[in-house]
């Protein structure tokens, strides 16, 4: 049979899906045990047994001098930060892209300049956030606002372009008004396609909010790693890493579910 | 009394004419199908006649009164695809005429309101054979089913004109024929006049009261981009008049069917769509 044509079954798939994740494990078993045969002190590959101890320390046992669970403060701070910027960048997007992608006077004013400040490298601008609105939340929020929202507008209004013309057509002829139509024919089906580009947004959000408290922060799973960096601390930084690439997939998960439950529709249409 | 007038009627994109010198009258209660080959300009007089597209030259009477720049409810109209909204149920579908028409910017009915309006929807639903699938969505629909729909949905709001484009060209045959069968029956019962695009003669000559061909009298390459299409047959008038301007597409013939079709006096479907009293 040709390769093309041959498809694994669910069994097949779900062993398939875990091998790579597998053969990294064993990689880094391996890699870390002749390390450490080598140097019982060696700090770069730390077994999973001292990392286990780390993660004891940081997540169950209080912080000898703040007092708090590094790990659960660390996560709620940056978790704060992520969620209040994407949410405050979803809104913006929401708005700006059904009126730039819905009416020509709109898109003639604003299309070119969103155009044109997306292409702006957004942490260039993170000293001028800093310098401007401090070293506080407001400026770490500000920088996932701008670094995801433009993108998004000009996604949302591509996606509000590409509702079919006759459907526009239609709702006017069943005697809609401009905010009739926003509201009933474009939105609904426009917050599916939301969810899909926010999705696509969670990474670069991430990486925002890592930047910006690496530079200038006082907790946060990204002020964390870059902290202990300098102690060579490979037991704090691997599971920090795991950790904060694990909270990204539950994100994306849970916005995946979130569409399917919410509108059913959009599956069927999709595949229709 | 004409319903709709097209008075020398140009529309060119740019420096290519599409449709030249079109004059038309459309009584109303008429059932007219437009044919012709592709690209010869039916769907633009179809969007010329929704409001969609503005005649370069000459104008377009509705009742006497000069055609509205944009869409409105005066014209419903079924396209061949995407007339139905994939987000809403059959019932959302239909009811969302009424929604537009009665609610403010929000365009949602709650209440005895909206009680009336899904008593209406469901009484239209059943009368186009979609009883008991109100809760679906329109992806769930065969295509004749969604077709079915996409007429419901325009009848609710009672237009004066509605307009088909290719609306079946898309159905199986026997679908097709069941569907001519509650074509014919709409425009029996209710007060409309059609006008329907379509590429099927046969489709054509079973539903229209009369037949407009849309022809270009010249197709030399070079003649293409400068002459546009022509009305080429209209049946009850008399055979093609000597060009006054030789250059786009006109009219050139405009067939009457015989035996003379006439429109039945209001029934049902339209006694569903009328049921909202507004005092």
């Amino acid at each position: 049979m040709r390769a093309i044509n041959y498809r694994p079954d669910k069994t097949w798939r779900l062993a398939l899906a875990f091998l790579p994740f597998a053969l990294l494990l064993l990689t880094y078993i391996i890699a870390s045990d002749i390390r450490l045969t080598e140097n019982p002190n060696d700090k770069l590959l730390p077994s999973f047994a001292k990392m286990g101890e780390t993660i004891d320390a940081y997540a169950m046992k209080p912080d000898t001098r703040t007092g708090d669970y590094l790990l659960w403060a660390d996560t709620s701070a940056s978790l704060t930060r992520l969620i209040a910027g994407l949410a405050i960048s979803t809104a913006i997007a929401l708005v700006l892209g059904i009126v730039v992608g819905l009416l020509p006077v709109m898109s003639a004013t604003l299309g070119p300049v969103v155009a044109v400040l997306s292409m702006v490298p957004p942490l260039a601008l993170l000293p001028i956030l800093f310098i401007v609105m401090g070293l506080g939340e407001a400026s770490k929020i500000t920088l996932i606002v701008v670094g995801t929202s433009l993108k998004l507008i000009r996604d949302i209004a591509l996606r509000v372009e590409d509702i079919p013309r006759e459907q526009l057509i239609k709702a006017q002829t069943l005697g809609a008004s401009t905010p009739q139509i926003a509201l009933r024919v474009v939105l609904p089906q426009i917050l599916p396609r939301l969810i899909d580009s926010v999705r696509l947004e969670i990474g670069p959000a991430w990486l925002f909010l890592i930047a910006a408290e690496a530079i200038a922060a006082d907790s946060g799973l990204g002020y964390r790693i870059f902290l202990v960096r300098r102690y060579l601390s490979m037991d704090v930084i691997l599971p920090y890493v795991a950790w904060i690439t694990l909270l990204a997939f539950v994100m994306d998960l849970s916005l995946r579910l979130l569409q399917r439950k919410s509108f059913p529709w959009f599956a069927e249409a999709r595949t229709a | 009394m004409n319903a709709i007038v097209f008075d020398k009627v140009w529309k060119e994109y740019g420096d290519h004419v599409v449709l030249e010198q079109i004059n038309l009258e459309i009584e109303t209660r008429s059932f007219v199908a437009l044919v012709g080959p592709s690209g010869c300009g039916k769907t633009t007089f179809l969007r010329m006649l929704l409001g969609e597209e503005r005649p370069t030259r000459g104008s377009i009477l509705v009742d006497g009164v000069p055609l509205k720049a944009e869409p409105d409810a005066d014209r419903g109209v079924v396209f061949q695809r995407y007339s139905v909204f994939p987000h809403l149920t059959v019932l959302g579908n239909v009811i969302i005429g009424r929604e537009f028409e009665m609610a403010g910017a929000l365009g949602r009915l709650f209440g005895r309101a909206r009680k009336q309006a899904e008593d209406d929807a469901r009484e239209l639903l059943a009368a186009v054979g979609l009883a008991g699938q109100e809760a679906k969505y329109p992806a769930a629909l065969s295509g004749g089913m969604q077709q079915r729909l996409a007429l419901a949905q325009a009848i609710m709001r009672r237009p004066k004109v509605l307009l088909l484009d290719e609306p079946f060209g898309a159905l199986d045959p026997g679908i097709r024929s069941d569907i001519h069968v509650l074509m014919r029956r709409i425009w029996n019962e209710s007060s409309l006049t059609v006008v329907m695009v379509t590429h099927d003669l046969s489709e054509a000559f079973e539903l229209g009261t009369r037949i407009i061909a849309f022809e270009r009298p010249r197709s030399r390459p070079e003649e293409l981009e400068r002459y546009g299409v022509r009305l080429s047959a209209d049946i009850p008038t008399p055979p093609p008049t000597a060009p006054l301007l030789p250059k786009g597409a006109t009219i050139t013939k405009d067939i009457e069917i015989w035996p003379k079709k006439v429109a039945g006096s209001p029934g049902v479907l339209t006694r569903h769509g009328h049921s909202a009293p507004r005092s």
